[in-house]
């Protein structure tokens, strides 16, 4: 194991890159404190997958480390893992296994003592209005309903961070709402949770802090105070999604570097 | 300009167009592997297998040629054994394909929805089933009936209409039964066990007539059977009816036009008794509300186990509740029942042929396996929780592996011990050489691993030719060796090695290999950039 001294940082990113034709993530610096909401911003191909999922161990970085609470995701990789969720876009579940049988393999996985996994599943499923599905498999269950599986599924080993990959996207409103306060309960309990959203009034709403990627570099981060404040037209009331694209643009111009180099 | 604007919108031909287009492009996409610009290397494989094959028709059917070919009884009961051989193939690919449409929602809501008439598209979509059900069967059978046609007389293309008459024969069947299950059993029902008849159908004639060979002349070959005294005394006399597909075959026109008469017939009552149907059919199906079905009825029981026992119990979970696997596994079982039958008969005159049953079993694991793990390893339904999951690689992929084996284990059981209670010795190399098929199937499988759903298992061999190819010569040269072993020889060396040679030349142009390169290559660079 390789834990480094007690840290406040759930998330320490240095210098990480990524290339396949072109470079998807470029040189990026992310830190996150524990305990925090994150919102992941930017464009489409901007680089948010990839990053979130070298993060999450499914990609190699070409260059850079990635820490998580300590554990480095290169030379530690399993102790990193064991504290950490990741729920993608696409809800991954098992079409022929119930909600439940799907709790007790990913409990497994995580290696949960039998009687916290079987009090947590029947906890969340009940949070998350799936109690009258748990013996249904999931094969015709809607996109919302596999999403909270997935999320379930992600919090049954009560991970310190739990990143999600556009979480609500195609989700209605009662699921999308559901999704949102189990994920505030989750944070004001200790828990750090980065987020990638098009929603840009999720992010507004429940983000502490906010970061925006462009073509693999962070070019702006802060909270939605210290965005309003940044920009050249001094309106303190911009809306997010007047700054995001503002800067996104100015990105595209060259006028914004990155913003750790900068 | 596309082939569509040939024809006017919303018509017969103008959908017959948009169906063959759709064809055309999944029978590419399966040649090509999905990687485009392959068409000229296609072309070229193409070419020399339309060559191979004809060369192989020539040797099998040389000595034939030269004696002569006499339109004889015997030569009646051959072409029927040859004709009813595909049917029965035919009909289980007809019976699945309808099945597979009925429980696929596909383009359905849209057609039902389009000012178009529905019966028409539907009895389309039937025709368009029949036609690719009889097309890889024409394909398998045109260089025997080419070679007959070039050196014994044009008369014998007659068979091409025959069997084409066949796979719309076949079809008819497949619909007749397929709805008729539907009707009986309902759409939850239906589901599985037509899976399981379509798999019967498929292996029910060669099964049939090599449990026959067995209990009439006491030999597996459906050659020496058809050739047999004892067929030839039961067939009836040449003016039957039973030999009208045969003589169309060989050219003779009046059954040609009475054979094309009834088939024309059958598919024509079919499609006007279901192609109205069809459409609400589908959506019957494809609409149905099966939780019930899907309900797990067990209760979860929470144990603290090891993330490789979750990780096994989860691919066996799996794979039991996995419909379609059914019907693509349960043929390779169904063919099982000859060799267990040939042993069951040796019981009595304890003078079984076991040679030939471990070759059976050998080969049947290794392909049973190849499967299983094509489904447990690049099937995973869900890579991303696995691989965040606080569990090595390693420990992974063992629990899969551990998964597939101990799967093979207990279907061919049964056999190693019938096998045992006629010679331990024989069941002892039995289980080595399953154990040896099994884990080079599944090797293969763990070196060309390509994540992909586990609904296109039916597909898996168009990602990669080489696993597929390597994946079947090994199961078969490993049952060559187990068979020559059993018999004592040390020939089963010849065949031993030449699967290592060929396990390993597999291995050398496999992506696991170059993917190991290039991480020790990532992790020399980072080592280089650290020290500086």
């Amino acid at each position: 194991m390789n834990i480094s001294a007690p840290t406040s940082l759930a998330l320490n990113v240095k210098n990480l890159s990524k290339s396949y034709q072109r470079p998807a993530v470029d040189n990026l610096n992310l830190k996150i404190n524990a305990g925090e909401f994150y919102a992941l911003l930017g464009p489409n191909g901007a680089g948010k997958t990839t990053t979130l999922k070298m993060v999450a161990g499914l990609l190699k970085a070409d260059k850079g480390s990635i820490s998580i609470f300590g554990h480095d995701t290169t030379s530690d990789p399993i102790g990193a893992k064991s504290i950490t969720a990741w729920v993608p876009d696409e809800p991954m579940i098992y079409d022929r296994l119930t909600p439940l049988e799907y709790l007790e393999f990913v409990a497994g996985l995580w290696n949960i003592p039998a009687n916290k996994a079987k009090h947590g599943a029947e906890e969340l499923l009940s949070i998350l209005d799936l109690e009258a599905n748990a013996y249904e498999r999931c094969e015709r269950f809607s996109k919302g309903m596999r999403q909270k599986v997935a999320l379930a599924g992600a919090l049954i080993h009560d991970p310190k961070l739990i990143i999600l990959d556009e979480p609500l996207t195609g989700l209605d409103a009662g699921s999308a709402r559901l999704v949102k306060d189990v994920l505030l309960k989750r944070v004001s309990e200790g828990c750090t949770v980065i987020l990638t959203t098009h929603i840009l009034e999720v992010a507004e709403r429940m983000a502490q802090r906010i970061g925006v990627i462009s073509d693999g570099r962070l070019i702006c981060e802060g909270t939605l105070e210290e965005l309003r404040s940044e920009r050249s037209d001094g309106n303190t009331q911009a809306s997010l999604e007047e700054i995001f694209l503002d800067v996104v643009e100015k990105a595209k111009d060259g006028n914004v570097s990155n913003r750790e180099a900068a | 300009m596309s082939i569509l604007s040939v024809s006017k919108p919303n018509t017969i031909g103008w959908f017959l167009n948009h169906e063959l287009r759709l064809s055309w492009r999944d029978l590419y996409a399966m040649m090509s592997g999905n990687r485009p610009g392959r068409g000229k290397n296609i072309a070229i494989a193409i070419s020399v297998a339309i060559f191979l094959l004809h060369l192989l028709a020539y040797s099998a059917l040389g000595p034939i040629l030269v004696e002569g070919i006499k339109l004889d009884l015997q030569t009646y009961i051959m072409i029927s054994g040859f004709l009813l051989l595909p049917v029965s193939l035919m009909a289980s690919q007809a019976m699945e394909s309808i099945t597979r449409a009925f429980y696929t929602r596909s383009d359905l809501e849209l057609i039902l929805s389009a000012p178009a008439p529905v019966h028409k598209i539907f009895a389309l979509r039937i025709s368009a089933i029949a036609l690719s059900t009889t097309l890889l069967t024409l394909c398998i059978c045109a260089p025997a009936i080419n070679v007959l046609a070039l050196f014994n007389g044009a008369q014998w293309l007659w068979a091409y209409p025959v069997i084409i008459c066949f796979g719309f024969l076949a079809t008819s069947f497949g619909v007749f039964l397929t709805m008729a299950l539907f009707k009986v059993l309902g759409p939850r029902n239906t589901r599985v066990i037509s899976q399981i008849v379509a798999a019967f159908v498929g292996a029910s004639f060669v099964i049939g007539i090599q449990l026959v060979a067995i209990a009439s002349i006491g030999s597996i070959s459906r050659i020496s059977f058809l050739k047999s005294e004892y067929l030839m005394s039961i067939a009836p006399n040449m003016d039957h009816w039973i030999w009208i597909p045969a003589k169309a075959s060989s050219g003779d026109m009046a059954s040609v036009a009475i054979f094309i008469g009834i088939t024309a017939l059958i598919f024509g009552s079919m499609l006007a008794l279901y192609a109205g149907q069809f459409g609400e059919t589908v959506l019957k199906a494809s609409s149905g509300d099966f939780t019930r079905e899907g309900n797990s009825k067990r209760k979860v029981k929470f144990k603290s186990k090891s993330a490789a026992s979750v990780l096994r119990q989860k691919e066996w979970k799996v794979l039991l509740r996995d419909k379609w696997l059914f019907s693509q596994t349960l043929m390779q079982l169904f063919y099982l029942v000859p060799p267990a039958y040939m042993l069951w008969q040796g019981f009595g005159s304890g003078q079984s042929p076991v040679y030939v049953v471990i070759a059976v079993v050998v080969m049947a694991a290794g392909q049973l396996a190849g499967g299983l793990a094509w489904l447990a390893i690049s099937g995973e339904d869900a890579p991303e929780l696995v691989a965040t999951a606080p569990v090595s690689n390693k420990q992974v992929t063992r629990a899969k592996v551990e998964a597939v084996l101990i799967a093979v284990g207990v279907v061919v059981l049964p056999l190693v011990l019938l096998m045992a209670y006629m010679s331990v010795k024989t069941a002892l190399i039995a289980i080595v050489m399953i154990a040896i098929s099994s884990a080079s199937a599944t090797l293969i499988q763990l070196w060309f691993r390509t994540q992909a759903s586990r609904s296109h298992f039916r597909k898996r061999q168009t990602s990669s030719k080489i696993a597929t190819i390597a994946e079947a010569f090994s199961s078969i040269l490993w049952a060559g060796t187990a068979s020559l072993f059993a018999l004592g020889t040390y020939l089963a060396i010849i065949p031993a090695v030449l699967t290592v040679v060929i396990l390993y030349s597999v291995w050398w142009v496999s992506p696991a290999r170059q993917k190991s390169i290039d991480t020790k290559k990532h992790l020399m660079t980072t080592q280089i950039s650290t020290v500086k």
